[in-house]
């Protein structure tokens, strides 16, 4: 066992002084392996934590969203619905809503208008979001005005700015006075944009929005999973646009690396021979350079994968984040908090860390299989 | 201690270019003796030589060591023989380059499991012996060509070779350094290891340190003495 162990060690020595022997090579190669994996991984971790935070988020919206459609256009709840609503078996809280689209054409974004009832605003004021307070310069105390879309002009007061541990959400948002709200849009009493509810029994969710549709032809429910779905379906989209741009410098990097890991040089073929000649076995030499591909794959998965996480935590994702976030015009400025899913670390790791090694391993391979006397000959 | 039967070595076998390097060698390697293969170029010494050392398979033929039939053994126990058995100095002596001259006597003995220290004092000591302890940590592509081969002599001595195989020891080397070889080819002889060198220097196989010629000529042995 001693013996096996000191020749383990006798061929890391070997590994580790034939990697500082080739520095240009293997630093070269190393940077190329570890920004392929800091690459991959800031995708994989960005999206992840992006879904996971989104999954967080809706989890506390409401299990269904009523909607009306008149001509297969979203249109007012109106007076009565909600009466309606209330009689249906299993509904447990029903919310009439208000909100709805402002287009500034100063900064040629899309604003969301929105009258909460839990949160007391007085007339001519509002709480607008994060990035709205940045894209327009404002802060608590100033004023603002919009040009509704009657023409008329309306002035309001900054009364706070929303947190901006909740942009991801809040970014563009303007919370006013449910009467600022209806005179903004010319909404009329007793009309809302849509109804949410809760279901007492979550496993009736579906028998729910069924009576709904049949109690109100009109209505088109929506139901929490439906809008996770779509999240995690937008996500995916945005990963796969993501990793489609990248893929051409993808494949360039694995190519280079490929060659780089699966060429031998002159040089090296000599040596293993020498290794062979000298008493090496085929199998010591296999190791030795199952060593060295595995160092240098380890380090870089490992060096890829701690840039990639300080990239997407700690700097916001700076260099995908119009790519992958994507809000209009008004980016959300949010720091996510870590998300790491041991499923993709491990995907990440076998479609690195094993392509590699046996890249390595190949060529090695035909090399020390072939007879040692051919370094006799020089 | 080895004895060759009947070896035969063909090169691009059952191509159009096949060609016999060696043809019908019968020859018995005399232990605690100096043996030198002599010939002009072409002759099969170095092809003889591959298979004394276990480098090489004959295409026909057995090769003998201290009786036992080494010829069909799978690669890995040539390996083992090779390890325990030979010592190789190459021609142009092989060492790797970047590493340095310590480092690459110790070399074939990493597969042995031996520990680093007690490898790095029988280096030292070999190095020492060769005049060249002081030069143990310079890079080997420093040292000139007889440091160098003095470097490749300790490595052939690290795991206690009962059997030295040179390949043209003094081919790279000038009239002094040659000497110098001789000397130390001398001590090694006298020290009871059976050595086996190629070589056409009248100098190495016309000295008194070799005790048996053969000579070799298109493949065949034609002369012993």
């Amino acid at each position: 066992m001693n013996t096996w162990i000191e020749k383990q060690r006798h061929l890391i020595d070997f590994t580790l002084a034939s990697l500082a022997r080739r520095k240009g090579k293997n630093l070269g190669l190393l940077f190329i392996y570890t920004l392929l994996v800091f690459v991959l991984a800031s995708v994989a971790l960005y999206t992840h934590a992006l879904r996971t935070e989104a999954q967080k988020v809706l989890a506390g919206t409401p299990e269904i969203v009523l909607q009306r459609l008149v001509a297969g256009r979203h249109d007012l709840i109106p007076p009565g619905y909600i009466e309606q609503i209330g009689r249906i078996r299993g509904v447990q809280k029903k919310e009439g809503r208000l909100w709805g689209y402002y287009y500034d054409s100063v900064v040629k974004a899309n604003y969301t208008f929105m009258a909460p009832r839990d949160l007391k605003i007085e007339r001519g004021e509002i709480i607008v979001g994060p990035a709205l307070e940045r894209s327009r310069g404002l802060a608590a105390g100033n004023g603002i005005s919009f040009r509704s879309y009657s023409g008329e002009l309306h002035t309001f007061i900054i009364a706070d700015v929303l947190p901006q541990n909740s942009e991801l959400v809040s970014a563009d948002l303007v919370l006013m006075h449910e009467a600022d709200f209806r005179a903004f849009f010319k909404y009329p009493e007793g009309h809302f944009t849509d109804v949410a509810m809760s279901v007492a029994n979550p496993q009736e969710i579906k028998n729910v929005a069924i009576k709904l549709m049949d109690s109100l032809p009109d209505s088109r429910p929506i139901l929490r999973d439906e809008v996770l779905r779509t999240y995690a379906s937008i996500f995916d989209w945005r990963e796969g646009i993501m990793l489609a741009l990248l893929s051409a410098a993808i494949l360039a990097f694995g190519i280079f690396a490929w060659e780089k890991a699966a060429g031998l040089s002159a040089e090296e073929k000599r040596e293993i021979g020498i290794l062979k000649a000298i008493g090496w076995e085929t199998g010591d030499v296999i190791k030795m350079k199952f060593w060295e591909g595995l160092l240098i794959s380890l380090t870089a998965f490992f060096a890829g994968y701690v840039a990639a996480y300080l990239h997407v935590f700690h700097f916001d994702a700076i260099l995908f984040e119009s790519v992958l976030k994507g809000w209009a015009v008004l980016y959300p400025r949010f720091t996510l908090p870590p998300h790491i899913d041991g499923l993709q670390v491990a995907t990440l790791f076998f479609f690195t860390v094993f392509p590699y090694t046996a890249a390595v391993l190949v060529p090695i391979w035909r090399a020390a299989t072939t007879d040692p006397d051919t370094v006799m000959r020089g | 201690m080895l004895e060759l039967t009947n070896i035969r070595k063909a090169f691009n076998q059952g191509r159009h270019n096949e060609y016999w390097a060696l043809d019908g060698i019968e020859l018995a390697i005399p232990e605690k003796q100096v043996t030198a293969l002599r010939g002009p170029s072409g002759s099969g010494k170095t092809t003889l030589l591959t298979i004394l050392g276990c480098l090489a398979r004959p295409t026909e033929g057995r090769v003998r060591l201290k009786g036992e039939d080494i010829s069909g053994l799978p690669e890995r126990f040539l390996t083992e023989i090779r390890r325990q058995t030979f010592g190789f100095i190459f021609q142009q002596f092989n060492l790797v380059r970047g590493m340095s001259a310590i480092d690459n006597v110790i070399l074939s003995a990493y597969p042995t499991g031996r520990p680093r220290k007690d490898l790095l004092l029988k280096a030292e000591s070999l190095l020492a012996g060769v005049d060249l302890g002081h030069r143990r940590d310079a890079k080997v592509e420093w040292l000139s060509g007889g440091e160098q081969q003095r470097v490749a002599i300790c490595r052939a001595l690290i795991n206690d070779p009962e059997l030295l195989i040179a390949d043209e020891p003094t081919a790279n080397l000038d009239t002094r350094l040659s000497k110098e070889f001789l000397a130390i080819l001398e001590r090694l002889a006298d020290s009871g290891r059976t050595i086996v060198l190629t070589s056409h220097d009248p100098m190495v196989v016309e000295s008194d340190v070799v005790d048996f010629i053969v000579s070799l000529r298109d493949g065949k042995i034609v002369d012993e003495k």
